[in-house]
């Protein structure tokens, strides 16, 4: 009985140390991972900073405004003016025409009230 | 207690009595019994002080030799920085981004590098000073090759340089040129908005890194909040709309031009919260290459000059309202009791004139509407001079205005220190008495206000100010209905337009001589005004500097036909980018009141 314990106890010590080194090695895949994906954030929050640095100064109301003034025959944009507001009521919506209902068993609701009411 | 040793009599009477038959002395058994239980007792108490002895050895041993060992791990591993962790994305720029109330941005951080030399590295300095000078024209080649080939071993080149430039650097192929990293400010949108943001410059320069600063506007008044590492990289957001911004440069430029004016400055403020929505200094400049300031000529002619915070004027008639205000709150008069205006008014050797003959006496309201200078004066001799001086200060026209730039402190208002009865008169229809078109903009939003103080920001608010009341809300909007009235009968007819009903009140004072006395052909003109009149949201103050228009026969200099065109065109323009709806004001009643029988 007690040398069959002995191995038992030494297998699982030695299943232990493999798990253990199987353990670090993925947490250090993983560490490196992480760092990778930390130094790549890094890298598109600063692309990021750029595009909209860019975009702001893609969209300086200067140069929109230079730009509107230079495609003027095709956009004819100008600035907005008061008399451009409207109310809602004046807005034509396309008209909607209902769809015909066909009824084919019409049930005459008066009659049906009546023999209510005199019951 | 069941567990203790039965207790040994200390003269056992059996003892005793065999004792005392063979004639012993039986005190000698007692204190042989009385030594035993001695020994006993010693023998118990040393085994417990011996184990309390042994814990605590045991104690000290395991804290001394943690310590020992903790000393060990640390004097024996290798240092390295915690690679696992989530404050690292954290961390985003060395400055944050400043945008406006809808959250465009107005200046961000840009990556670029420095560019440096070390010439002892250096192969060929000659050749290199020649392409260097090549690239970069404002570079002076002989220059070059004295610091490249002299004693120096370090020498800064370029601050900071483009891609291309750098690539083309590259290209030389030298290798004592080296290059830094670093991030640079940069104002997307030029001019615009450049007397607010101010600009930025480097503070302490490495190699590696530079530290950015702020130089004026609130760049530097925000200096530590946007390098804050706490604030995570969030942006500050500013009361200022980038488009309306741009539109009331755009207007107001072209008014400045077609005015003849050297400088304008406008201030669109939000009655309720203060909110500053645009603020415009012509002539301006561009933050991404802020201009040194000045070391000749008058501070005001330059561009860096902020006219709405920095410069102190006398403002002239629009200062009337206030002496019509208080003396409306004080209940001296009502805004159609009769004032003696028979003048001149002879004070020493001074003298308070109209600009025209209005008859022997005018209502309140044909004061304001007339602008009689001897009606104001009448009216502010009533107030008293304690009254007015703190009607002023609650105003808060006493003091450099508390809005968010480094320029604020300077643009403290000029005030006479001898305040005399001639002081209160002239003050009370704007001379004597120096503020910044800044101040004008508060003290007009706290009547636009319903009386209730506001105080100018640059920073987006979430709600109204809830100011003390510096006048009656009824006194407030009787005001408003007068300065509706200047524009509809009075001296501001030309913001009589079609789509917004404007209130406002016209001021045209002489600039003063720098020798002493007042220029006759060199005028500042400002039109205060706030609209919707009937609901007043916003204050809109334009003014400006030696303004002339020469239309007609002779120059005309009064503000009714320089500013207020202006300011009209302006309100037009950005009224519906506020969002304002075109609307008339609604007829005002006769006076009804409504009495119940």
């Amino acid at each position: 009985m007690k040398p069959l314990l002995y191995l038992l106890s030494f297998a699982f010590l030695i299943g232990l140390g493999f798990w253990a080194y199987e353990e670090n090695y993925q947490t250090k895949q993983i560490v490196n991972e992480a760092e990778q994906m930390q130094s790549q954030i890094a890298q598109a929050r600063a692309r990021l900073g750029v595009l909209r640095a860019e975009w702001a100064y893609l969209n300086r109301p200067d140069r929109l405004r230079e730009l509107a003034e230079l495609n003027f025959d095709t956009l004819a944009l100008l600035p907005i003016t008061p008399d451009q507001f409207g109310r809602m009521d004046q807005i034509e919506y396309p008209v909607v025409s209902e769809p015909k209902v066909e009824l084919n068993d019409p049930v005459d609701v008066s009659t049906l009230s009546m023999t209510e009411a005199t019951e | 207690m069941s567990d203790t040793p039965l207790r040994i009599p200390l003269r056992p009477l059996a003892r005793i009595l065999e004792a005392r038959a063979k004639g012993e002395n039986p005190d000698a058994i007692e204190r042989e019994n009385l030594r035993l239980r001695h020994e006993e007792m010693r023998d118990r108490a040393r085994v417990r002080a011996e184990g309390r002895i042994l814990v605590l050895g045991a104690v000290f041993t395991l804290a001394f030799l943690t310590i020992g060992v903790k000393m060990w791990m640390v004097a024996e591993s290798e240092p390295a920085e915690p690679r696992t962790s989530f404050a690292g994305a954290g961390i985003v720029a060395q400055r944050g981004d400043i945008v406006d109330r809808q959250g465009r941005v107005l200046a961000t951080n840009l990556d670029t590098f420095a560019l440096y030399a070390h010439p002892h590295q250096m192969v060929e300095p000659h050749r290199a000073a020649s392409e260097l000078a090549a690239i970069f024209p404002d570079l002076d080649e002989e220059r070059l090759i004295k610091d490249f080939t002299g004693s120096r071993r370090f020498v800064w080149i370029r601050r900071k340089i483009s891609p291309e430039q750098r690539q083309a650097v590259h290209d030389i192929g030298e290798p004592g040129l080296l290059f830094g990293p670093r991030e640079m400010r940069l104002y997307p949108n030029g001019a615009i908005a450049a007397h607010v943001l101010g600009g930025a410059g480097y503070g302490e320069e490495g190699v590696a890194a530079a530290e950015i600063k702020g130089t004026a506007g609130v760049e530097r008044a925000f200096d530590d909040y946007l390098t804050d590492p706490a604030n995570g990289g969030r942006p500050l957001q500013l009361s200022l709309d980038l488009t309306v911004q741009a539109a009331a440069e755009e207007v107001l430029y072209g008014g400045m031009r077609l005015m003849n004016a050297k400088g304008a400055t406008s201030i669109l403020m939000d009655a309720r919260t203060g909110e500053i929505i645009s603020l415009v200094s012509l002539p301006d400049f561009d933050p991404n290459d802020r201009p040194n300031p000045p070391t000749e000529g008058h501070p005001d002619d330059s561009p860096l000059f902020n006219r709405a915070v920095q410069g102190v004027y006398e403002l002239g008639s629009t200062l009337k309202i206030f002496a019509a205000a208080q003396a409306l709150d004080l209940g001296i008069v009502g805004p159609e009791t009769m004032v003696d205006i028979r003048g001149p008014i002879r004070w020493g050797r001074h003298t308070i004139k109209d600009f025209h003959w209005y008859g022997k006496e005018l209502s309140v309201a044909d004061i304001i509407i007339k602008s009689s200078n001897i009606g104001t004066a009448r009216l502010a001799e009533g107030i008293g001079i304690p009254l007015q001086k703190q009607f002023l200060a609650d105003l808060g026209l006493f003091e450099p205005t508390p809005v968010e730039l480094s320029e604020a402190p300077s643009g403290a208002p000029l005030i006479q220190k001898q305040w005399s009865e001639l002081t209160t008169m002239t003050v009370s229809f704007g001379h004597g008495m120096s503020i910044s078109p800044l101040h004008l903009a508060a003290a007009y939003a706290t009547i636009a206000n319903d009386g209730k103080r506001v105080r100018p920001t640059l920073l987006r608010q979430s709600g109204p100010q809830d100011g003390p009341q510096v006048m009656s809300a009824s006194a407030a909007r009787q005001s408003q209905r007068l300065l509706r009235r200047v524009v509809t009968e009075g001296t501001a007819s030309f913001a009589n337009i079609d789509f917004y009903s404007i209130s406002g009140k016209t001021g045209t004072a002489d600039k003063p001589k720098p020798t002493g006395g007042y220029y006759k052909d060199k005028t500042i003109s400002t039109f205060a005004s706030m609209f919707p009149a009937h609901d007043p949201q916003y204050v809109l103050i334009v003014t400006l500097d030696e303004a002339v228009e020469t239309s007609g026969d002779e120059p005309r200099r009064t503000a009714g036909w320089t500013a207020v065109p202006v300011a009209a065109e302006m309100i037009t323009r950005i009224g519906p980018l506020l969002g304002l709806r075109p609307e008339i004001a609604p007829v005002p009643l006769a006076d009804i009141t409504l009495t119940s029988n």
